[in-house]
């Protein structure tokens, strides 16, 4: 391809590579799409036949990566599809995502997997890696073809939307994982407790008249899985972690030696169950008609502000080990309805880095922590060369401007959809620029920029 | 702006109603819906009230027809079955002299998959002056306000709210014992599921009086801890939790039992529906515990002999049949609030979002 030949500088922008340790002003050169050096000092200026983008005062990140991506393909293309959904990663930051495997057919066989893969390097703006589902069709009866998905190319399995509710199961899934070499991925929810709520339970459900779901339908599965994880010494990844009991388990399983990660969505790290009143989080004297904002309606559910505090400590100490967004874009006829009916799920992938960079300005988490749980976190989960700026890996790089404001507005995204609980909120700090094997495939002055023909070709609808 | 009162003739009689709120004042901008009780104010609800007795008055009549909504068009749309509700604003909607179009979820293009917002769409576009709204999921009528010109009444939403039952509840109160602020008022019954209980709740702390719940365990929110009173966070600020049926009863100036429903059991919050007869039914014995003269309450319809015991049902301190003849008053007066001429929200455009 013609234009791998790129030669790229980043210069003058305080470079942060949580994976060797950098966190200094520097320039990184970049050749045939993948990473040259970083060097020692920045020189301010780009070496002879180097096109230069100057990062002064920005920061100059790895490329982030998505453990937990639902791009909607095959299936559901009215809600998102590949190009789409990796065109609204590229503009936030991300070049590398994981695609659930809740399709239409379910990603539980080669083919299916195959599929996403070839549609993904043709059409897709940056990386997909699939993950396989564990179970057929994700009934949570019979495992799914492990082997065959691993040599396929996924990166792990879940039958996430769906907890595998059989222990047996998941037991099983785990043992037959361990020979893979890949983790199990489980939904952590027991759908029985709680059956039928639609939010976290808690004053907010019951000044609502909602029905509300206990923290411990969540904990009481991370327990389970967590000692089945302890039996089969298999890798157990939990995803979308939202309870304090969940962390008590996780620290007690840690150091236990387990072999578990966890992540944490922006979501859960940045809104309580008090944004289900509809007005940005603040708690109205009376229930107005902005109430019931079904772009709220997430599963796990927004918890209580004790929950988000923990999860925040708990990733800003590294307990929890990486942010993942659960990107789940939805059609407006699956929001625009009550909020028994709305379906579960947050437009994220655009919002990410901009809402979870507001807990760096509020002194709760530090920069370079934050990075790493979006780079190299989740590249060591996946054992890929992937999240850092080493000599040799593929050019993925994020240029982040942590002073410029901007204003969600969902019309403007990527993305398909629009559910987004974000749209008015003003936020300072934004991903300006999106590099994907060395090139640019977003850039914020420049309006959007796709790389592959294929991302020209499909509009957004 | 809306005359504050209205003329309406009967034969040779002529008299002024009342009506509710904003007496010409023009500065307040007129109640358009009624979603909840939670953002009336005292005074709102008092004038309510206030309206609802000369309504009743009407209600009495030979001839009860006035033409005070005449020309308005209300819609009464009931996603869940109702007879009693459906029926009540069916007839305060009529005594009124407006067009009543009853709508059920069985019988609209609900059944045939259309999305509830192109029902409201719809219904909008025949340009309405009130729907009255029954649905099973809570806050669908604040939806329903987001998409409409027309004035939204609450008719009962999921687990969250009935303000016209709450409404009715306070007027039968009020008109035994006058002032309700102070008095002591026991609801019992399934409060979690109830939103009969969380607008009583509501409604009686708001007017003053002290409102103690009673009802097993699993049927209160997790949060909320028996034996307890709960704190102004919870947005129930000084609702008593009782430890059983007696304490909550015990010197009481209202008794009220809510509805306790089969699938309760089905679901395991009761071992059965005999075991909650014994321990939290409403029987003679438990309303001697009440104050002398104590009113018995029940928003309908009855289980008898499970929440309530048949002779007190129909016994001397039951007012049950009251609360269903107030509710037309209740209901006229909300109406009539809502949809008086001159307040037309289909003429001046609405506020859509």
């Amino acid at each position: 391809m013609l234009l791998a030949a790129r030669k790229l500088a980043i210069t003058g922008g305080r470079v942060i590579d949580p994976a060797q340790g950098i966190d200094r002003v520097a320039d990184v050169l970049i050749s045939d799409g993948e990473i040259e050096s970083v060097t020692e000092n920045s020189s301010g200026s780009a070496p002879a036949g180097y096109e230069q983008i100057d990062a002064s005062g920005k920061i100059v990140s790895p490329g982030f990566v998505d453990l937990h991506t639902h791009l909607r393909d095959p299936g559901q293309e009215w809600k998102e599809t590949i190009v789409t959904g990796t065109r609204a990663a590229a503009h936030g930051g991300f070049t590398t995502v994981c695609a659930m495997p809740n399709t239409d057919p379910v990603q539980d066989s080669a083919a299916v997997v195959t599929d996403v893969m070839r549609r993904a390097a043709l059409a897709g703006t940056i990386r997909v890696l699939p993950i396989g589902a564990i179970s057929v069709g994700q009934h949570g009866k019979q495992l799914a073809p492990m082997g065959e998905l691993a040599d396929a190319g996924v990166i792990g399995f879940s039958d996430d939307g769906h907890p595998v509710a059989d222990p047996n199961l998941m037991r099983q899934a785990l043992a037959y994982s361990v020979e893979l070499g890949l983790p199990i991925i489980n939904h952590a929810e027991d759908k029985k407790i709680g059956a039928g709520g639609v939010m976290s339970a808690g004053a907010v459900a019951t000044r609502l008249g909602l029905a509300g779901v206990p923290a411990e339908a969540e904990t009481v599965m991370v327990v389970r899985d967590l000692q089945l994880a302890e039996l089969t010494r298999a890798h157990l990844h939990i995803p979308h972690i939202s309870t304090m009991g969940s962390l008590v388990a996780l620290r007690s399983a840690k150091e236990r030696g387990v072999d578990v990660t966890a992540e944490v969505t922006p979501h859960h790290l940045t809104l309580n169950d008090e944004w289900v009143y509809g007005l940005k989080g603040e708690v109205p004297a009376t229930v107005g008609s902005q109430a019931y904002d079904t772009n709220t309606k997430v599963n796990p559910p927004l918890r209580s502000r004790t929950d988000v505090d923990a999860v925040i400590e708990a990733l800003s100490e590294g307990l929890i080990d990486i942010i993942a967004t659960d990107h789940a874009p939805h059609a407006t006829t699956d929001k625009v309805c009550t909020y028994n009916e709305a379906a579960h799920g947050i437009n994220v992938l655009e919002t990410a880095f901009s809402s979870v960079f507001q807990l760096v300005d509020a002194g709760k988490i530090s920069v370079v922590r934050l990075i790493e749980s979006l780079t190299a976190g989740p590249a060591a989960i996946l054992r890929r060369d992937l999240g850092s700026l080493k000599k040799g890996f593929s050019a993925d790089v994020a240029i982040i401007d942590p002073r410029r404001k901007w204003v969600v507005n969902p019309e403007q995204f990527e993305s398909k959809s629009v559910n987004s609980p974000l749209a008015g909120v003003e936020f300072v700090g934004r991903v300006v620029t999106t590099i994907y094997q060395g090139e640019t495939v977003f850039d914020l002055s420049g309006g959007a920029v796709g790389v592959n023909s294929g991302a020209k070709l499909e509009a957004k609808q | 702006m809306a005359n504050p009162t209205i003329t309406v003739g009967n034969g040779n009689a002529t008299e002024v109603i009342q009506t509710s709120g904003d007496k010409a004042n023009a500065n307040v901008t007129p109640r358009r819906h009624l979603l909840d009780l939670d953002d009336l104010s005292t005074k709102e609800i008092t004038d309510l009230l206030d309206s609802a007795a000369g309504m009743l008055e009407i209600t009495n009549r030979d001839v009860r027809k006035t033409p005070a909504l005449r020309g308005k068009t209300i819609i009464t749309m009931f996603f869940e079955n109702s007879t009693r509700t459906r029926v009540s604003f069916e007839q305060a909607g009529k005594i009124l002299g407006a067009d009543v179009i009853n709508v059920t979820a069985s019988a609209s293009s609900v059944s045939k998959g259309e999305s509830l917002l192109n029902t409201v769409k719809t219904l909008q576009a025949m340009q309405i002056d009130a729907l009255v709204v029954r649905h099973p999921h809570s806050g669908a009528p604040y939806f329903i306000s987001n998409h409409t010109d027309a004035s939204v009444v609450n008719a009962g939403d999921g687990t969250h709210a009935h303000p016209t039952q709450s409404l009715l509840d306070l007027f039968t109160v009020r008109t035994h014992v006058g002032d309700i602020a102070g008095k002591k008022i026991a609801i019992v019954g399934d409060v979690l599921y109830s939103r009969v209980a969380r607008s009583d709740i509501l409604a009686f702390q708001k007017m003053g009086a002290e409102v103690t719940v009673s009802c097993p365990n699993t049927l209160l929110p997790d949060e909320w801890q028996l034996g307890t009173t709960l704190d102004a966070s919870t947005g129930f600020g000084g609702l008593k939790l009782a430890r059983n049926v007696d304490d909550a009863v015990e010197g009481a100036d209202v008794v009220m039992a809510l509805r306790i429903q089969q699938e309760r059991q089905d679901a395991g919050h009761l071992p059965s529906l005999r075991e909650y007869s014994d321990r939290w039914g409403i029987n003679a014995k438990r309303m001697a515990l009440a104050n002398d003269g104590a009113l018995l309450m029940h928003p309908g319809p009855m289980n008898e002999g499970v929440e309530i015991s048949s002779d007190v049902a129909h016994g001397a301190q039951s007012v049950v049949e009251e609360q269903v003849r107030n509710g037309v008053a209740v209901r006229m007066a909300v109406l009539y609030t809502l949809c008086a001429p001159g307040k037309s929200s289909r003429l001046s455009g609405g506020d859509e979002a």
